[in-house]
């Protein structure tokens, strides 16, 4: 795992895709993971005859991890998540291959010095949006820069 | 989907921008949830598991900034409890006040500023931001509501905000 630095992109940069086939063990292990004790996410029964849905499904703290994870795959762990903004628009279900690409929409450095990057990410399964995310990330904008040093007013996520 | 019902009971409305249920989590942050967290989505990130990476760059082990809301929900069980614990507490009471049983969260905005590190006791706090009238959807008929929660750990320290919008709905027949 490597860190990216800043100028190294540019607007319409693609992130690296990343595909993971969803089980329910995948569902219940981060709903369990995030302390998420709902029944929708661990009660096939419960999920389609209370929810009207056709199975278990990823929560919403484990979607988070899963974009928290692919966007650190691509940074290397001196990218620091400031924000991270996501809209469902349809369950991610076991027997789903979850799909999640991204493309950088901006590149700046704040009044503080501190290197941005924001990127869009969707995750799809079968071609269909199931998830749009927007992050914005700290990159380093030198090597010897490091985001996480950042605290208070240097910090604008 | 199309509107219902445009009226806002005055009870709800005086509960938007009120903070609620500010709590004290029931226990420290710690390497075990970590863990947990990383391997539920395959998370190699060395900061996680690596000890001289995590002292370089974030001067000790960090938790994912994603895990900030798990460290603020309650056991499924404890001593004395009655009943289900639940962690978003203004979204269940929307839901019995608007007798809505079912409910789907759809929109989520995380924020994230200091990050929580092992022993840190994060407090929560929920503030209701805002109540749709009835609208109805292909899961049913119900409203949209946006709450805010905001996390700090024994310091003081702001470690994030979070905002879902959450649906809450009542099936139709055929739906």
């Amino acid at each position: 795992m490597s860190d990216l630095i800043l100028d190294r992109l540019a607007k319409g940069d693609a992130l690296p895709t990343f595909g993971v086939d969803v089980t329910a063990t995948t569902v219940i292990l981060g709903a369990l993971a995030s302390r998420d004790w709902r029944p929708m996410h661990h009660d096939h029964k419960f999920a389609v005859e209370r929810q009207g849905v056709q199975d278990i499904f990823l929560n919403t703290p484990n979607q988070a991890a899963w974009f928290e994870r692919y966007l650190n795959d691509w940074t290397g762990p001196k990218g620091r998540i400031g924000r991270m903004v996501f809209r469902m628009t349809k369950p991610v279900f076991p027997g789903d291959h979850m799909l999640l690409t991204g493309t950088v929409d901006d590149v700046s450095v704040d009044e503080t010095g501190c290197g941005w990057v924001r990127a869009e990410i969707s995750l799809t399964v079968d071609g269909a949006v199931r998830t749009t995310a927007t992050a914005r990330i700290a990159l380093p904008t030198t090597p010897d820069d490091n985001p996480w040093d950042r605290r208070g007013e240097r910090w604008k996520p | 989907m199309t509107a219902q019902d445009t009226a806002l009971p005055e009870d709800v409305a005086a509960l938007i921008g009120k903070v609620q249920y500010e709590k004290r989590a029931d226990f420290p942050a710690e390497r075990g949830y970590i863990w947990t967290s990383c391997a539920s989505v395959q998370n190699g990130n060395p900061l996680f598991w690596d000890d001289a990476v995590a002292a370089e760059l974030t001067g000790g082990h960090i938790a994912p900034l994603s895990l900030l809301s798990a460290w603020a929900r309650p056991h499924y069980w404890a001593p004395g409890a009655e009943g289900e614990q639940l962690s978003l507490q203004v979204h269940f009471d929307l839901k019995i006040r608007f007798e809505l049983p079912e409910a789907i969260m759809t929109d989520n905005t995380n924020v994230f500023y200091e990050p929580v590190r092992l022993g840190d006791i994060v407090t929560s706090r929920q503030v209701l931001r805002s109540v749709s009238p009835e609208k109805r959807t292909k899961l049913g008929i119900g409203r949209f509501w946006v709450i805010d929660v905001e996390y700090h750990n024994q310091d003081g320290a702001l470690l994030g905000t979070e905002s879902y919008t959450g649906y809450g709905y009542r099936r139709e027949a055929g739906a």
